[in-house]
Parts: C-alpha cells; sequence; structure tokens
C-alpha cells in the first residue's frame, strides 16, 4: 500500500463500498456503514431472519422491493419440520408484500436464480444470508455472506457496516487446455493460499483468462473463494456481463475498474495455459493436488451440480463427455440443474436425455445433496466426487464418507470409470 | 465481562458444518440445536459444556456456512465464550450478534490444556489460565461490541438502543 501517492489508487471493491456509504473515497482498515441494494434469505436462514427481526417489533421491512426469499435448501421439503419453515416464510412474504419470492418450481438455487431473475447489478451492495453469496461478484457487484441475526437489521434498516477489506488480485494469463475448467481455476487458488488464506480480504480475478471467460465460469470463481476465507470474489464487468444482463453496452461499468497494481495487498499471478484438472481431497477444499498426482480412488458416488458448478456450461460439458457412455456399475451419478431455468435449458438440448441414457438420476434442482439433507445423502465408508465447494467431514451425510471436489469434467469421467479420472484420457 | 469456566481444546479449521451437522438444520429452537453442537466430531460431545465451558481453538474458526444455527448451537449448549487464535468472519460476527463471546487471542492454543480453568476478562483482553497461572494478553474487545454482548445479542441492543431515543 503505497500512503504517499497523489492520486488515490482504489479497486472496484473500495469504489463500490464507497459510493454505497456516500463517500468520495475509503481506504481498506475503515469501517463504513452501506446502503444495501439487495438482501436475500433462503429456507434454511430466512426463518431465523424472521424469528430476530420479529422480535425488534417492527411491522414492515424497509423496502419489500429489495428482499428476494427464495426456497432451496429444501427443495422440495424432505420433512415436515421443513415444510413448516417454508410455510412460516410464505406468511411473512404474504404479510410484508414482498414480490421477490421464489417458490417451490419458481426458482432454484438462490445463487443462480439471483442473477438469472435480474437481481444482481454491477456496482451493487447485496447481502446474502449464505455464505456463498460472494459468487454475485462475477458481475461486479460487492456481495458477501451473513448471518440471520444480521439479516434482521437489515430487513429494519436497509443498511449494514463492512470493514473494507485489503484485495487480494489473482491474475491470469493463457487459455485453458480442452476439458480444463474454472473450477480446476479457483482449486488451484484455494491450494495456494488455504482456507483461511484471504480471510477478512477480497479476492479480484483479473487477466486475459478471466476476460475470456464465460459468466458460468466467473461465478464459479467468485463463489469459492469464501472456502479461503474470502469476504468477496469480484471480476470487473464487461461486455460480456452487458450481454448477460441485457445491457446494450458496458460504458457505464467504465467507473468500476481498479486503477491498478497498488490498489491490491498482493497479486498471484498464474499460467492457466499449463494447468491441469484439479482436485481436493478430504476434507478440506484446499487440500488440492493436480490430477496426475491423485491415486485412482474407487468412487461410489458421483455428483453434478452446487452454486458452484450446476450451470448450463456445466453440464453441457458433462454431458459432452458422458454422451454413448454407461456409468459405472458400482458408481451412481446425481444430477442436479443449478435451477429451473437451467433444468429447462438442458432439456432443450437433449442434455437430459444424453444423463438419463447414461444411468444417471436427474433431481429438480436444489441444495439438499451439497449439505447432506436430502437427494442423494453419502453412507458410512461411501466416497463421493463432486462438483460442488466443500468436503469438511461431514458436510454430505455420514461423517464417515469422503469427499473429493473436482470439475465437472472430471466428475462425468469419473462417473464412467468409477474411479477419480482425468476428463482429457476420455476425449 | 468476564467469563470464567473450563476450557474445551479444539484444533485449526473447525467448521460449522461439524459444529452443526446439515441435517439439524430444519431445528431453529436453541434447546433442540444443542443436543446436536459438535456432533461432527462425536455424538453426544455437547455433553462437555454442560457445565459450561470456553472453547479454546485454532485458527480459522467457524470456518464455511453462514449458518447461525453453529453459533446458537454453542450458546446455548452453555458454551460461555469462544476464545480462539482466529476467526472465519461470518462466524464471528454471527456470534457477537447473537450474544456468544468471541475473543481472538494469537497463542492460546500454547497456553491453555483440555480442562484448565480459564477467567476471560473481555474489557481488558486478558486470558487466565487459573490452573497455570499464566495469562495471555490480546486486543480488548471494542466498546461497541462489549455493549452488544452486555446487552445479550444485536437484536436486544438495538431494542435497548431504541427505547433511549
Amino acid at each position: 500500500m503505497d500512503w504517499n501517492r497523489r492520486e488515490p489508487v482504489v479497486n472496484i471493491i473500495e469504489k463500490t463500498l464507497a459510493k454505497a456509504s456516500d463517500r468520495e473515497q475509503v481506504r481498506p482498515g475503515e469501517i463504513v456503514e452501506a446502503r444495501i441494494d439487495s438482501a436475500m434469505v433462503h429456507d434454511i436462514t430466512g426463518p431465523l431472519a424472521v424469528e430476530s427481526w420479529k422480535k425488534l417489533e417492527e411491522t414492515k421491512v424497509w423496502d419489500p422491493e429489495r428482499i428476494v426469499v427464495v426456497f432451496d435448501h429444501f427443495l422440495p421439503p424432505p420433512t415436515e419440520q421443513a415444510a413448516k419453515l417454508q410455510k412460516m416464510m410464505r406468511d411473512f412474504v404474504d404479510e410484508q408484500g414482498i414480490r421477490n419470492f421464489y417458490d417451490i418450481g419458481r426458482g432454484g438455487v438462490c445463487h443462480q436464480v439471483m442473477p438469472e431473475k435480474g437481481h444482481v447489478h454491477p456496482g451493487d451492495v447485496i447481502v446474502g444470508a449464505d455464505s456463498h453469496t460472494c459468487t454475485y461478484g462475477a458481475f461486479g457487484a460487492f456481495s458477501t455472506g451473513i448471518g440471520s441475526t444480521e439479516m434482521a437489521a437489515v430487513f429494519a434498516t436497509g443498511h449494514l457496516w463492512f470493514k473494507v477489506p485489503r484485495t487480494i488480485r489473482v491474475n491470469v494469463r493463457g487459455s485453458f487446455a480442452p476439458f480444463v475448467m474454472a473450477k480446476d481455476l479457483i482449486l488451484l487458488v484455494l491450494g495456494k493460499l488455504g482456507v483461511s488464506g484471504a480471510n477478512y480480504r477480497g479476492i479480484e480475478f483479473t487477466g486475459q483468462t478471466v476476460e475470456e471467460m464465460s459468466i458460468a465460469g466467473r461465478m464459479t470463481l467468485c463463489n469459492m473463494s469464501i472456502e479461503a476465507g474470502a469476504k468477496t470474489g469480484v471480476v470487473a464487468p464487461d461486455v460480456k456481463t452487458a450481454e448477460y444482463l441485457g445491457a446494450s453496452s458496458s460504458n457505464s461499468f467504465e467507473s468500476l475498474r481498479s486503477d491498478g497494481d497498488s490498489a491490491y495487498e498482493r497479486t498471484i499471478e498464474i499460467d492457466a495455459s499449463t494447468l491441469s484438472p484439479q482436485v481436493a481431497r478430504p476434507h478440506s477444499p484446499d487440500n488440492v493436488a493436480p490430477i496426475e498426482e491423485i491415486p485412482e480412488s474407487r468412487i461410489d458416488q458421483a455428483f453434478l451440480g452446487s452454486c458452484t458448478n450446476g450451470r448450463t456450461e456445466d453440464l453441457r460439458i458433462a454431458a459432452k463427455i458422458l454422451d454413448g457412455k454407461r456409468v459405472h456399475d458400482h458408481t451412481r451419478l446425481i444430477v442436479t440443474p443449478a435451477s429451473q431455468d437451467v433444468y429447462q435449458n438442458c432439456l432443450e438440448e437433449g442434455l437430459l436425455e444424453i444423463f438419463i441414457q447414461s444411468g444417471a438420476i436427474v433431481t429438480n434442482p436444489g441444495c439438499g445433496i451439497c449439505i447432506g439433507i436430502h437427494l442423494g445423502v453419502l453412507a458410512p465408508g461411501d466416497v463421493c466426487v463432486s462438483s460442488s465447494n466443500r468436503n469438511f467431514v461431514g458436510r454430505m451425510g455420514s461423517p464417515q464418507a469422503k469427499i473429493f471436489l473436482a470439475s465437472p469434467a472430471t466428475v462425468a469421467a469419473s462417473a464412467i470409470t468409477g474411479r477419480i479420472t482425468d476428463p482429457r484420457k476420455l476425449s | 465481562m468476564i467469563v470464567k469456566a473450563r476450557a474445551v481444546k479444539l484444533g485449526d479449521n473447525v467448521d460449522t458444518d461439524v459444529i452443526l451437522p446439515g441435517k439439524y438444520l430444519a431445528l431453529t429452537d436453541p434447546t433442540e440445536l444443542r443436543e446436536h453442537a459438535m456432533e461432527g466430531i462425536s455424538p453426544g460431545f455437547a455433553s462437555k459444556f454442560v457445565d459450561g465451558a470456553v472453547i479454546v481453538a485454532g485458527e480459522n474458526f467457524g470456518q464455511g456456512s453462514s449458518r447461525e444455527h453453529a453459533a446458537i448451537a454453542l450458546k446455548a449448549a452453555a458454551v460461555k465464550c469462544v476464545v480462539a487464535e482466529s476467526f472465519a468472519r461470518i462466524f464471528y460476527r454471527n456470534a457477537i450478534n447473537i450474544g456468544l463471546p468471541a475473543v481472538e487471542c494469537p497463542g492460546i492454543l500454547t497456553r491453555v490444556a483440555d480442562g484448565d480453568q480459564v477467567s476471560v476478562d473481555l474489557e481488558q483482553g486478558q486470558i487466565m489460565n487459573l490452573n497455570t497461572g499464566r495469562t495471555a494478553n490480546t486486543v480488548p474487545i471494542s466498546p461497541h461490541l462489549l455493549q452488544v454482548l452486555n446487552d445479550g445479542g444485536i437484536i436486544e441492543h438495538l431494542k435497548k438502543k431504541r427505547a433511549h431515543q
């Protein structure tokens, strides 16, 4: 940090927080009180937020148009208790006149639904009662996960305090080899940073590789920034962002670009052209190695989906690998599109047929399997290769199960052979 | 605010899936959640906290999911305070917001053994091991956060503030 500089050199995160708190400029370490553009809760964190909010004895939320409620963790509810939570949330939504409500069959996984349904814009400050809220940084927003009680305070006031984070830049050059994906890049970054390497910090992803990357890939990068402890991950908005959002040009995003090298705490340089598929071994997302170093472990279950890798682009590459092949006899493949829109795309593109023909089961959109609640819970001793984001002890069911995290391409290839397999070998 | 209790020691990177496994997330009642606190380590682990406890942990305590249920379960299970080498940021905010004291203290793991009686003075930023008489000093908690903790969490704090206005 160059404190003697004449012109302020600031990054996109600082610019966004300054604007949201009506300040000319903010510096890392400062506490700001920011206006919230959107606040999202789902069917697990929402009920606790509403209970806390009711204790405040408020009658009306600050702005029903800025609150988004998405059902995704119990989709559809597997127990009476879960059904009761959803009923309580429906009552709240009705009572408060919240129109941005995505019930069963209307949305899907919250982090897919938020941008899909137009609740994310470059320069927005967004909070969600879910740790993977950092996903929306892929659109140049400042977005971060908070707890339910903190969300109750946001429901009441529309503001929240933040400590302006220092920012680590991950600058990536070169083009991916075939069947190497954004997931492999973020796993590599997690291996380098460790699970607390970006604690209290922001991560900005820059460079040619990120510029060439699809919005889906950028979402994968920002989504897993939390796995390094980061407050948020972010990519500067550009013409691809504008295209996704249906904007006519990206001119209005110019003010959201970082000023230069000294706007960062440090920069990690990565050459993507030599990158192999990466795998995070049990029981931590930073326990990463290139696939060449992973013993070909037998797997019982393979999972394609989640807010990390359940998008059309992810399922398309998996279907390409699975086309005309069969899932191995001792392996079960579970495919979970991230949203109703993704589900529809897969149907129209013929991907669902490929999955079904291969012997996979296709479930409805939701978070249940990734979080070990329903739709594919692991038994003691099970080994799973998953395109999701966490492989902690007990994350997907039994504490005696093992989870390997990998890209959709690696998951698909592994489902065919019944062992963790390099997708480049099958193509 | 001074907290005294027996230390239950844990390692680095204790995640919220271990503190409160996903299958219990349909519960919202603290008295039900507390039964499952730290069940990811072993079933029945919460019984270690019953007579009051201070969790002494390593780096990055509470990493992962934003589920506030994790902090609620610990508090309801009679955990009086968590002292860690460092915290994951969402857990730290959740803990303070629900009125569970959380104190960052680099070096604490080497000063406390499992089962030692410890005393945590939040205002002074001092942790004393009552078995060895050794103390560890850390940055005192900010007056604002101390006020939130004294009021019993952010909701009670906001209500009190409003009543004064």
